[in-house]
C-alpha cells in the first residue's frame, strides 16, 4: 500500500461564467520515504494538488471528484478539525516564501515549541529542548540563543531552514514542498537542497516536491510528474522522465532549458503558451503545440499509458509495447 | 582545458558601444535625521556598485551574473542613465553618458527591457500605444506611418499586428516580454540594457525570448548588456561574462573562457552549486554561508568568510583585478599561486 494515493483527483472552480476544471483526473502515488517530484509550469496544477491534498484550497476551489488516501485512509471527505490533526502531524508543509510562512510576531522557538506540543503533547521544557534540537540540525549556529530571535533576525536561508524545522518537527511522514527554493538565490539553494535529502533521508520522510526547476527535480527526486494543464502528461523514474522523455511535452519542456554543458546557436522552444482554463482544446490539451499531432489527439483524450520506463498520456504510445 | 584559450583582449574595438572606468555608485541608507541625531548614529551608506570598468564592443553581449544584491540591477540603472555614478566616467560611444542622454539623437540609441512583464506595462494604455510612445517622442515617424511601424514591431517580436488593439492584460506574461521588446525595439536603438528579461517567465517561454533576443541582435546588429543570475541562461547568451559579488566584479573575460575553467573561487561556487540535468541524483558541492550585508561588509576580499582559501591578506588586503590568459580575475590566492 503506498503512503499516498491520489485518484482521479478533479478540482474545480465555480466562476460566474461557468465552471472552470483546475486539476483533471490526476493520479499518482508516493511510497513511503519516497520523493517524488512534480514539475510544470505557471498554471499546471502542481501547486493546487499539493493544496488539495493538505485541504487548504482557497474557496471557491473544490474537490469536485476523486480520492485521496494516507495510508489507505481516505483524506479528502475529513471533516475540518480531523483534517487539522493530519496537517503538522502525519504531513508537513514547506512553501516558497519563508516570511510569509512565519509569524513575525512570535519568535521561532514559540512557533516550533507550539508545533510540537500541539502534535506530539511534549511538556514546555522538553518541547522546548526538542525545539533547538532541530534548529540544530537545519544547521542554524548558536541554536540555543537564537531559538528566542525572531523571524525578521534571520537570513533568507536561515529562515527557509527554520521553516523545515517547522516542518519536520511533529516528525510527519509526508513532506509538500511547494518550490521551498524558489526565492533563493543558487548558493543557497544547494544547502537547503542537500539539507532536505539528507532530513527527509534520515527521518524516512516521504516527499511531494513541487517545482518549476528540473535541475532541482534531477537531483533530489527518486520519481517525477510532469503535469500540463492540470494533467499528468508524464510520470516515472527520474532519470527516464529527464534522458528519453515519452510526451512531446516533457522533451520539448527539456530541450528548452539552456544548458552549461554545450552552447548551442538556438534553444529548441515549444511554440505558444499553456492553455487557460477555459479554452483547453478537446483531445489532448496539448495538441495545439504538439510537433507530432495527428488526428487521434484532437478528438481523443489520451489516458497514461506505457512508454518505455515512464508512462505518458500520449496517443503515439497507444499499442505500442515499448517506444523509447 | 584553459591551455587552449587564445588571449583575447578584453576591450576590444577602438570605439566600443558602453564604457564604463571605475564607477562607483553609493546609496544613502541613514535612518532620518531626526532618529539618528538622538541615536547619535553617523550615516550609513551602501556602496552598490565599487570601481567598476568594462566596456562592450559593438553587436556584442556582455552579461553581468551574481546573487542578489551584488548591484547587478544598478549597473543597468547607471548604464542607461536612470542614476548618475558618484564616481567614475561612463561612455556611450565614446560620449560621456550625460552628454549623450541630453541629445535626442543618442538617447534614442539606448533602451531598457525590464525584469517584470507586469509592472513595466502601462496597464490603461493599449500595446498599440505602448510601443508608439517612443515613436513620437523621439519624432521618427508621422501620421499613419506611425501605425504601420508598430505593427511592423509587432510582428518582429512574434505578435499579430492586431494584438496592438489589446491592453496589456490580456497577454500573458511571455507575450507581455515580447511587447516590452516591441517597446524597447521602437526607437530603433543600437543598445539595450536587459534587467532579468526572462526570471519571470516559465522555461519554455524563456526558451522563445532568448530565441527572439538572438534573432534580434544578429538581423539587427544590436549591442546587449545583459543582467542575469541565471549562468545557464548567461552560458547561452553572452561573449562576454563579469561575475560580480557584492559591487564588484571578480571575474572577467570571454564567456566561454571563465565557463572552460573558471578561476574565481566565488564563479566556481557558483557554478557547482548548480543542479546537474545531466546526471540526474548527485549531490551539489553545497558552500556555507550568504552573501553578507553590503551594508557591512568584509574586510579585504569581501568573499573571504565564505572562501575555503582566505588566509590573512584575503582578511586584511583587497585584491586587485590580474589578467591571467585573457580573464581578469580579482583574488590574491589565484595571484600567488595558490589556487589549484
Amino acid at each position: 500500500m503506498p503512503l499516498l494515493e491520489v485518484r482521479d483527483l478533479v478540482v474545480e472552480f465555480p466562476t460566474r461564467r461557468g465552471v472552470l476544471r483546475a486539476l483533471d483526473h490526476v493520479s499518482f502515488a508516493i511510497e513511503a520515504g519516497e520523493v517524488l517530484g512534480v514539475v510544470g509550469e505557471s498554471g499546471a496544477g502542481k501547486s493546487l494538488t499539493g493544496a488539495a491534498i493538505i485541504g487548504l484550497l482557497d474557496p471557491p476551489g473544490r474537490i469536485a471528484g476523486g480520492e485521496i488516501r494516507l495510508q489507505g485512509e481516505r483524506i479528502d471527505k475529513l471533516p475540518p478539525e480531523k483534517l487539522r490533526r493530519i496537517r503538522g502531524r502525519r504531513i508537513g508543509t514547506i512553501f516558497q516564501d519563508p516570511l510569509t510562512t512565519l509569524n513575525p510576531l512570535y519568535t521561532v522557538g514559540r512557533q516550533l515549541v507550539e508545533t510540537i506540543q500541539t502534535h506530539l503533547g511534549l511538556s514546555d521544557a522538553a518541547a522546548r529542548k526538542r525545539a533547538i534540537a532541530w534548529l540544530e540540525e537545519v544547521g542554524i549556529p548558536g541554536a540555543s540563543q537564537r531559538i528566542d530571535a525572531y523571524p525578521h533576525a534571520f537570513s533568507g536561508g536561515m529562515r527557509q531552514r527554520v521553516v523545515i524545522a517547522l516542518a519536520l518537527c511533529a516528525e510527519p511522514m509526508l513532506v509538500i514542498a511547494d518550490e521551498p527554493t524558489t526565492a533563493l538565490d543558487v548558493s543557497v539553494q544547494a544547502q537547503i537542497i542537500s539539507l532536505l535529502k539528507r532530513l527527509t533521508r534520515d527521518h524516512g520522510t516521504a516527499v511531494m516536491l513541487v517545482t518549476h526547476d528540473m535541475g532541482v527535480i534531477a537531483e533530489t527526486s527518486d520519481r517525477v510528474a510532469v503535469m500540463y494543464a492540470g494533467r499528468v502528461a508524464e510520470i516515472g523514474p527520474v532519470a527516464a522522465v529527464i534522458g528519453t522523455p515519452a510526451h512531446p511535452y516533457t522533451e520539448g519542456l527539456m530541450g528548452s532549458i539552456p544548458s552549461l554543458e554545450q552552447r548551442v546557436a538556438r534553444l529548441r522552444q515549444i511554440d505558444g503558451a499553456m492553455p487557460r482554463l477555459d479554452a483547453i482544446p478537446a483531445g489532448c490539451a496539448f495538441n495545439p503545440r504538439c510537433p507530432r499531432v495527428f488526428d487521434r489527439c484532437r478528438s481523443e483524450r489520451p489516458e497514461l499509458m506505457a512508454a518505455g520506463t515512464t508512462q505518458a498520456a500520449c496517443w503515439l504510445h497507444a499499442g505500442v509495447a515499448t517506444n523509447v | 582545458m584553459s591551455e587552449a584559450l587564445a588571449p583575447a583582449a578584453i576591450v576590444v574595438t577602438t570605439a566600443p558601444m558602453l564604457e564604463l572606468a571605475g564607477v562607483t555608485h553609493v546609496f544613502d541608507v541613514s535612518r532620518p535625521w531626526l532618529q539618528r541625531t538622538l541615536a547619535r548614529e553617523p550615516r550609513r551608506t551602501l556602496r552598490a556598485v565599487d570601481d567598476l570598468s568594462f566596456s562592450i564592443p559593438r553587436g556584442t553581449t556582455l552579461s553581468l551574473v551574481g546573487e542578489s544584491g551584488c548591484g547587478k540591477s544598478t549597473v543597468a540603472r547607471l548604464s542607461v542613465g536612470l542614476m548618475e555614478p558618484a564616481r567614475g566616467t561612463i561612455r556611450f560611444e565614446g560620449e560621456p553618458l550625460s552628454t549623450a542622454r541630453a541629445q535626442p539623437a543618442l538617447r534614442r540609441r539606448m533602451n531598457m527591457i525590464f525584469q517584470d512583464p507586469y509592472a513595466s506595462l502601462n496597464p490603461r494604455w493599449r500595446v498599440r500605444d505602448i510601443v508608439a510612445e517612443p515613436i513620437r517622442t523621439f519624432g521618427l515617424a508621422h501620421g499613419s506611418a506611425v501605425q504601420e511601424r508598430v505593427d511592423a514591431l509587432l510582428t518582429q517580436v512574434g505578435l499579430a499586428p492586431q494584438d496592438g488593439e489589446k491592453f496589456p492584460h490580456a497577454f500573458s506574461g511571455g507575450q507581455r516580454q515580447r511587447v516590452s521588446i516591441a517597446r524597447a525595439l521602437s526607437s530603433a536603438p543600437e543598445f539595450l540594457v536587459c534587467d532579468e528579461p526572462t526570471s519571470a517567465l516559465d522555461v519554455s517561454v524563456q526558451a522563445q525570448i532568448l530565441n527572439l533576443m538572438k534573432d534580434l541582435q544578429q538581423r539587427l546588429g544590436l549591442t546587449y548588456l545583459f543582467i542575469s543570475h541565471n549562468l545557464a541562461v548567461v552560458r547561452h547568451m553572452s561573449d562576454q561574462l563579469g561575475v560580480m559579488y557584492l559591487g564588484r566584479i571578480v571575474e572577467m573575460g570571454p564567456a566561454d573562457a571563465i565557463f572552460a575553467a573558471p578561476r574565481h573561487p566565488y564563479t566556481r561556487l557558483l557554478l557547482d552549486a548548480l543542479p546537474d540535468l545531466a546526471h540526474p541524483g548527485r549531490s551539489r558541492t553545497s558552500v556555507g554561508g550568504e552573501v553578507p550585508n553590503p551594508i557591512r561588509p568584509p574586510s579585504g576580499c569581501t568573499f573571504h568568510p565564505r572562501c575555503k582559501l582566505a588566509n590573512a591578506r584575503c582578511r586584511a588586503e583587497r585584491p586587485e583585478q590580474i589578467a591571467a590568459e585573457g580573464v581578469l580575475v580579482a583574488c590574491h590566492a589565484i595571484e600567488e599561486g595558490r589556487a589549484s
